[in-house]
């Protein structure tokens, strides 16, 4: 094709050049030929480049059917045939996949059957997803497929694998590339940009577990089948702006049948740089859900176990910020991260204790975690994490007699280290002290591996 | 209230941070190679952000806030390609919400794209480390790559910027000139270095390597990407006993012990490139940083 083309222009210039000549003045004669000269040279290099292909092309090409007719002569056309069809594959456009591999061993010094996080009313499901299982398991195993559909959209899938052999869509959406003025639109099923552990898939946290008020306020991580407008300001310090409209079936919602949207979040991003060596991150977010029934079990006043359902308006605020270090910049060898989350949750509406008794129901609570990472080697991390909550202020209204009020603050605490031998594989072992429920602290250590096979996801700051 | 606060917010934001000028084609360059380039061509008519410096390891960059909001106002990306930023641009691209850097658009650039790639593996499997399908995307330290990459970065501005192309042709031109006897006069300089064996840390300087004709005799890391252990150090030692090089090689962002520790026993130099511009004192532009690159290897042989 270059050949083609050379002789082509060749020819036109052969043509066209005699009689320019004539006309130009000498130094456009001169610029012609620096051009001329130029064009010979690119040509020469791309037809060298071209040719050395070629040649290694061939030589492989040599190479591989001769070990082909050592082992299987009667293969040989075949394989060469085959050869020409992979060039023509209809794979060429196969989008990236991606599979996280993750295991967990669990050493827990109290029972998980009883755990629950005393103060704070996690419905069955919830709780069963967050409660911490003793011995191997498997950790949560995600299977992920993302590509450009076209020149406008970008999309993908995300499937989870969990412990007990079911499988969820964590992610599964479309996503335009191509709207103008910084705007972005998400369609589909998709983690919520709320906070900044939330929209980050579970593997690429700094501890095995959720914080303790993403627990208790987002039943670990929130997400939700809705859109997401984004909007990125023109300015050259980070300010993002997302705002996102959803069926808010997963809690702090519920599924409802209900024309319109049963969740809303709205969220501000603002970051920068501090000279070469730092960066950060700071938001701030709210997410309404308008839960209906959303029952959980409990144990009133008089020791008995029942049921209690909330149904009304359930808002949740939440301040985050992360600053990472690297001298330089250079985060290969060394660096550090802090990074802390504050939560507060008001709900209020109606409460039904024992599935008999309405009443009204009010309630304030918060929480929080500060953590820091801390890359002392190539490969090599360690961290803490320290975290609070607070069971604030309940209101059960008629039921105050009935139900008990708590002014109990869980707590955890927890050391991890982790070895990463390369930026695809992590082996990590966390220790922590859980203090969720009441009068028991559970010493809990988890070891646990984490792989990334097939295409390489980029890092989300 | 929400709306107040949002509102106020705005407001805050847009007293607070100035935005920036629109009259200069705003560039955000990968590495900061391609942003003397875009500087040497554009002039100027072109405003560039440099991504990265010449102390951070290529491979290892993330999508900082920063880098996203320069996305969000770059008319164009200038970068190497060959999945060196594959990292950390694709996200940037993903979220900006700016068409004109998009793949396949004339304000997305890959440098790779113009030059003979070397190394380009005929399969690849994570068990070797580091690979790149496209070839060693290092192709920044051969000057000629430089030369084909500012042909096309030329055409490409031109095509970006329509209304001063013929501003973009003349620096180019000029700077083509300055570039072509530079390059004479670094080959002539650099001529004792033909043949000479080298050890290298990480497999950065293949292209240099091509140029000058060194002889790459082995490489710090056993595979590429993967952190020199001293085992394989002590190998390499071992190997420089039976078959001696002139130097170790390694590059302003690498970890200095590795190579330390090898000059040290093995009695050899330990030279530190800039590998990009701004990665020595005297690597200011593309110019200082071959200047800087031949003398320093240079006195190693001496």
């Amino acid at each position: 094709m270059f050949r083609k083309k050379t002789i082509v222009s060749g020819v036109l210039l052969a043509l066209g050049l005699p009689c320019a000549a004539q006309a130009a003045p000498d130094a456009d004669l001169a610029q012609i030929r620096e051009e001329i000269r130029q064009m010979r040279q690119t040509y020469e290099a791309r037809i060298a480049s071209l040719e050395a292909r070629l040649k290694q092309a061939e030589e492989k090409a040599v190479l591989s059917a001769e070990t082909k007719v050592l082992s299987h002569p009667s293969d040989a056309q075949g394989s060469a045939l085959s050869t020409q069809h992979s060039a023509l594959a209809s794979n060429a456009f196969n989008p990236g996949i991606s599979l996280i591999l993750s295991g967990l061993y669990s050493n827990l010094s109290k029972d998980p059957a009883d755990y629950r996080i005393t103060g704070f009313h996690l419905p069955g499901d919830v709780l069963g997803d967050i409660r911490p299982q003793r011995g191997f398991s498997l950790a949560e195993s995600e299977l992920g497929i993302y590509a450009n559909v076209d020149p406008s959209f970008y999309g993908g899938i995300n499937f989870a694998i969990h412990p007990d052999n079911t499988v969820s869509t964590e992610e599964a959406f479309i996503q335009t590339t191509t709207l103008p003025h910084g705007l972005t639109l998400k369609a589909g099923r998709f983690f919520s940009g709320i906070g900044y552990l939330n929209e980050q898939h579970a593997h690429t946290w700094d501890f095995a577990d959720a914080p303790l008020a993403y627990q208790a306020f987002l039943g670990g991580q929130f997400n939700n089948d809705g859109v997401q407008m984004r909007w990125l300001a023109p300015t050259d310090t980070f300010l993002e702006l997302g705002a996102e409209a959803g069926r808010g079936a997963n809690y702090p919602g519920t599924g409802r049948d209900k024309n319109g949207a049963g969740a809303s979040a709205l969220y501000a991003h603002l970051g920068g740089d501090v000279g070469a060596s730092h960066s950060w991150r700071a938001g701030l977010s709210l997410l309404s859900t308008s839960p209906q029934d959303r029952q959980w079990d409990d144990v009133d006043a008089a020791n008995t176990a029942v049921t209690n359902s909330f149904t009304g308006n359930s808002k949740l605020w939440i301040a985050d910020m992360v600053w990472k270090w690297a001298p330089n910049g250079n985060a290969y060898y060394t660096n550090f991260k802090l990074q802390g989350e504050y939560l507060r949750r008001v709900e209020d509406g109606n409460l039904v204790y024992a599935a008999t008794t309405p009443g009204a129901y009010s309630a304030t609570q918060s929480g929080w975690y500060m953590q820091g990472i801390y890359q002392f080697a190539p490969y090599w991390r360690a961290g803490a994490r320290t975290e609070r909550l607070d069971s604030g202020s309940v209101d059960y209204g008629v039921n105050n007699a009935s139900l008990m009020r708590t002014d109990y603050a869980p707590t955890r605490n927890a050391l991890m280290v982790d070895y990463n031998p390369s930026e695809f594989s992590r082996i990590r072992l966390q220790v922590a002290q859980d203090k969720s429920r009441q009068g028991e602290s559970d010493n809990q250590l988890l070891l646990q591996y984490q792989m990334s096979l097939g295409a390489h996801g980029a890092h989300k700051f | 209230m929400l709306n107040r606060m949002l509102k106020l917010l705005l407001a805050m934001t847009l007293a607070a941070f100035a935005i920036p000028a629109s009259a200069a084609l705003n560039i955000l360059a990968c590495e900061p190679e391609w942003g003397a380039l875009a500087r040497e061509l554009g002039g100027d008519k072109v405003s560039v952000y440099d991504a990265t410096n010449a102390f951070q390891d290529p491979h290892h960059i993330q999508a900082k806030p920063s880098l996203l909001a320069r996305a969000r106002n770059a008319d164009m990306v200038v970068c190497t390609g060959s999945q060196l930023e594959i990292g950390w641009l694709p996200i940037l691209l993903q979220q900006a919400g700016n068409p004109k850097i998009q793949l396949g658009r004339p304000g997305y650039f890959e440098a790779s794209r113009y030059v003979r790639m070397l190394e380009v593996p005929s399969s690849v499997d994570r068990s070797q480390g580091d690979v790149h399908p496209g070839g060693n995307p290092h192709i920044q330290a051969n000057p000629h790559n430089i030369a084909l990459a500012a042909d096309a970065l030329a055409k490409r501005l031109a095509e970006a910027d329509p209304a001063n192309s013929a501003y973009y042709q003349g620096r180019h031109k000029a700077f083509a000139e300055r570039w072509k006897a530079a390059m004479q006069n670094w080959e002539r300089e650099a001529a004792p270095l033909k043949g000479v064996a080298i050890v290298v840390h990480h497999k950065a300087f293949v292209y240099l390597e091509d140029w000058l004709g060194l002889r790459e005799v082995a490489s710090l890391e056993l595979k590429p990407g993967v952190e020199p252990t001293g085992a394989h150090l002590a190998e390499v030692l071992a190997q420089l006993r039976r078959q001696p090089a002139k130097m170790v090689v390694r590059a302003a962002y690498n970890d200095a012990r590795p190579s330390e520790w090898l000059a040290a026993r093995g009695k050899l130099p330990a030279v530190v490139l800039p590998f990009t511009v701004g990665g020595s004192e005297r690597a200011k532009d593309l110019f200082g940083l071959f200047d800087d690159t031949v003398q320093k290897l240079l006195s190693a042989v001496r």
